[in-house]
């Protein structure tokens, strides 16, 4: 009897750190586990082997830059049966997305002698506003168990269990005393979306949004409550002004911030 | 020197030098000791094995959104009011596996709930006594009892204390849940300046007490601990009429202030998780990869997460607007009349740990403001 065709994985990579990548290779006490599984069709950083498409799941990471770019996740997309934007720069545009709140151009005559030879886009772009994404998974690395979960999922036909929820949730479930509150520290915690476990609360730093927004999120209220703790102005624009900056929710709100300092 | 006769009921002077005793006779008697001490810049209750780990000489500073731990200028133990953290992580753990299944001709069980430890929960405030009575009502029905609960409470061991120092977000007075012990303790202190008065609540208070330096107290100490507990009634930093509840919220549900509280509400949920009474969990299922195995677990959840009410079809709360709403008519409302009394018991830690400034006992007036109930 043949051996049952097994779910095909394939890994793709755009312009991002190569972070949440290394997340999957990090993956020691699992990854053989996964490699039962799955078949690794393509997985550049992990294996010189290469298997032509169709696949059953494409994970992708990084964000569209590049001409370049945009002709190949299209064809990714045909050759994917499901496909999941993989980390802040596939979800949101990343660090790099910081371009699109200022002049691409001028950034390249700064650092590279010969900007000419570079093919680049003015913006940089999540894998959403380019082609249909099947599931997003946030973060900035990603978290490697929302990552097994969203796999053993697909591979038992059931919906991901992945959190919804906000920072503080897991602050509470931890014990973890709120920084804002009890250390007077900017956090965007209350509207950022949970997967890291609390991380940089629970070295008692404030949360700097790399989940992005939690859905359905409005920072009315808190981008004043952060705003009357800054020690220098422009601290709460700058944190929402990063690796999540150019997600609709962080966009809009330090866009606010930034409208009303000018009028001062 | 003839033993004190000690019974359910007295009050007997214990030296402060000798609170270590205290806990060293309840570990004695194998009893875990869980009791507040200074971490994260705040008070955790955390395992504790000496008084010298509890929070002398601190008193905390409260208002909406901020809480600082300060020198009191004293060498007293329980002058701080509590911090984020309530009992309620003693008997209703954040995270806790339910079971394992394992697939292996059939789906089977693997394992079952691990013995609790015996807790003793040291420092235990008055409103924090109501707050347990409350969870007991959720959990230990005469229809369903709630065994991880059960488990843990039913050895528990609670040393109470009276609140002498309310904080700036209390208004148990109000609630009528404080500062003052009235039942459900084991033993009951106050905080003197030379000695605990300790108050025996139960045989197994009694039982802990003997053999420990305890002396009858004179009339005078008496007197001055009544009066410490009466002013502390006059401290609180917060009211709440509750004289029109649940009414007031149950006949305003269209009432304009929950759009007003939605533009502030972030649905963070903090409220709900540093509630001492607030009661909801998630089950979530993690199987391996081969589906072969999978662990049930029941964590924290809020009526403010997204996905809490969310049902086959759609979220049966889908904006900030009715999941507040949910929360305080229940808390204030509803729970009147599913447990007989409101889920509130005036700790003011929503109050003090809402990281918008979201303060309870203003937005009850505001939703009272031209009702036409």
């Amino acid at each position: 009897m043949p051996a049952p065709c097994k779910t095909t994985v394939a890994v793709f990579k755009f312009s991002s750190c190569d972070g949440c990548q290394l997340q999957l290779l990090n993956m020691e006490d699992e990854i053989l586990s996964l490699a039962n599984e799955v078949e690794i069709a393509y997985f550049l950083e992990a294996r010189r082997r290469t298997l032509p498409g169709p696949y059953d799941v494409a994970l992708v990471e990084g964000s569209v830059t590049t001409p370049d770019e945009v002709e190949r996740i299209k064809t990714i997309r045909g050759q994917s049966k499901f496909l999941v934007a993989l980390g802040t720069c596939a979800t949101a545009g990343g660090i790099q997305a910081l371009r699109n709140y200022a002049d691409a151009d001028e950034y390249a005559r700064a650092v590279y002698p010969h900007p000419e030879y570079l093919h680049f886009l003015p913006t940089a772009t999540p894998i959403a506003e380019h082609v249909p994404v099947d599931l997003e998974l946030w973060g900035c690395p990603i978290n490697k168990g929302d990552f097994l979960e969203v796999i053993s999922a697909l591979l038992q036909n059931r919906k991901p269990n992945l959190p919804q929820h906000s920072v503080c949730l897991e602050c509470k479930r931890r014990g973890l005393a709120c920084v804002i509150v009890a250390k007077n520290t900017l956090c965007l915690g209350p509207a950022t979306r949970s997967g890291c476990g609390a991380l940089c609360p629970s070295c008692g730093r404030g949360c700097y949004g790399c989940f992005g927004p939690q859905p359905g999120m409005d920072l009315n209220s808190l981008v004043p409550t952060l705003r009357a703790m800054e020690k220098e102005r422009g601290e709460t624009a700058r944190l929402l002004r990063n690796s999540s900056g150019y997600a609709p929710a962080f966009s809009k709100a330090a866009e606010s911030i930034l409208e009303e300092e000018k009028k001062q | 020197m003839a033993e004190l006769p000690i019974n359910v009921g007295s009050v007997v002077a214990l030296p402060k030098p000798r609170l270590d005793d205290l806990l060293a006779k309840l570990r004695e008697k194998g009893y875990q000791t869980i009791g507040p001490r200074v971490g994260d810049g705040t008070v955790q209750y955390q395992p504790i094995r000496g008084a010298s780990e509890m929070p002398q000489g601190y008193t905390s500073e409260e208002e909406a959104g901020k809480y600082r731990l300060v020198s009191s200028g004293n060498s007293r133990y329980f002058d701080y009011t509590p911090g984020a953290q309530s009992w309620k992580q003693i008997f209703f753990p954040p995270r806790i596996t339910l079971f394992d299944l394992c697939k292996n001709g059939g789906w089977k069980p693997v394992g079952s709930l691990e013995p609790s430890p015996r807790y003793a929960l040291v420092g235990v405030r008055p409103c924090e006594i109501a707050a347990i009575k409350i969870q007991d009502l959720a959990f230990l029905r005469t229809d369903f009892v709630d065994p991880v609960y059960q488990e843990r409470r039913k050895n528990a061991f609670i040393l109470a204390v009276n609140c002498l120092r309310p904080g700036g977000t209390c208004f148990c007075a109000s609630m009528g849940t404080g500062p003052q012990l009235s039942s459900g303790y084991d033993l009951g202190l106050t905080e003197m300046d030379d000695v605990f008065l300790v108050d025996v609540g139960s045989a197994a208070g009694k039982d802990i007490l003997s053999g420990l330096p305890v002396a009858k107290p004179d009339a005078a100490i008496m007197g001055k601990a009544k009066q410490a507990v009466d002013a502390a009634k006059t401290k609180m930093g917060r009211q709440l009429d509750i004289s029109d509840l649940p009414d007031v919220l149950l006949k305003n549900l269209d009432h304009p202030e929950w759009e007003a509280i939605s533009k502030r509400c972030m649905s963070c949920a903090s409220c709900t998780l540093v509630c001492p009474t607030c009661f909801c969990w998630d089950t979530q299922d993690h199987s391996s990869l081969n589906g072969t195995e999978t662990e049930r677990e029941r964590v924290w959840d809020s009526c403010f997460n997204p996905g809490y009410s969310y049902q086959a079809g759609g979220n049966t709360r889908p904006n900030v607007r009715s999941r507040y709403r949910q929360w305080l008519t229940h808390k204030l409302g509803s729970w009147k009349q599913q447990y007989g009394v409101l889920g509130c018991v005036g700790c003011g830690r929503c109050i003090t740990w809402c990281p918008v400034k979201i303060d309870i006992t203003e937005e009850i007036p505001a939703l009272r403001k031209e009702t036409r109930s």
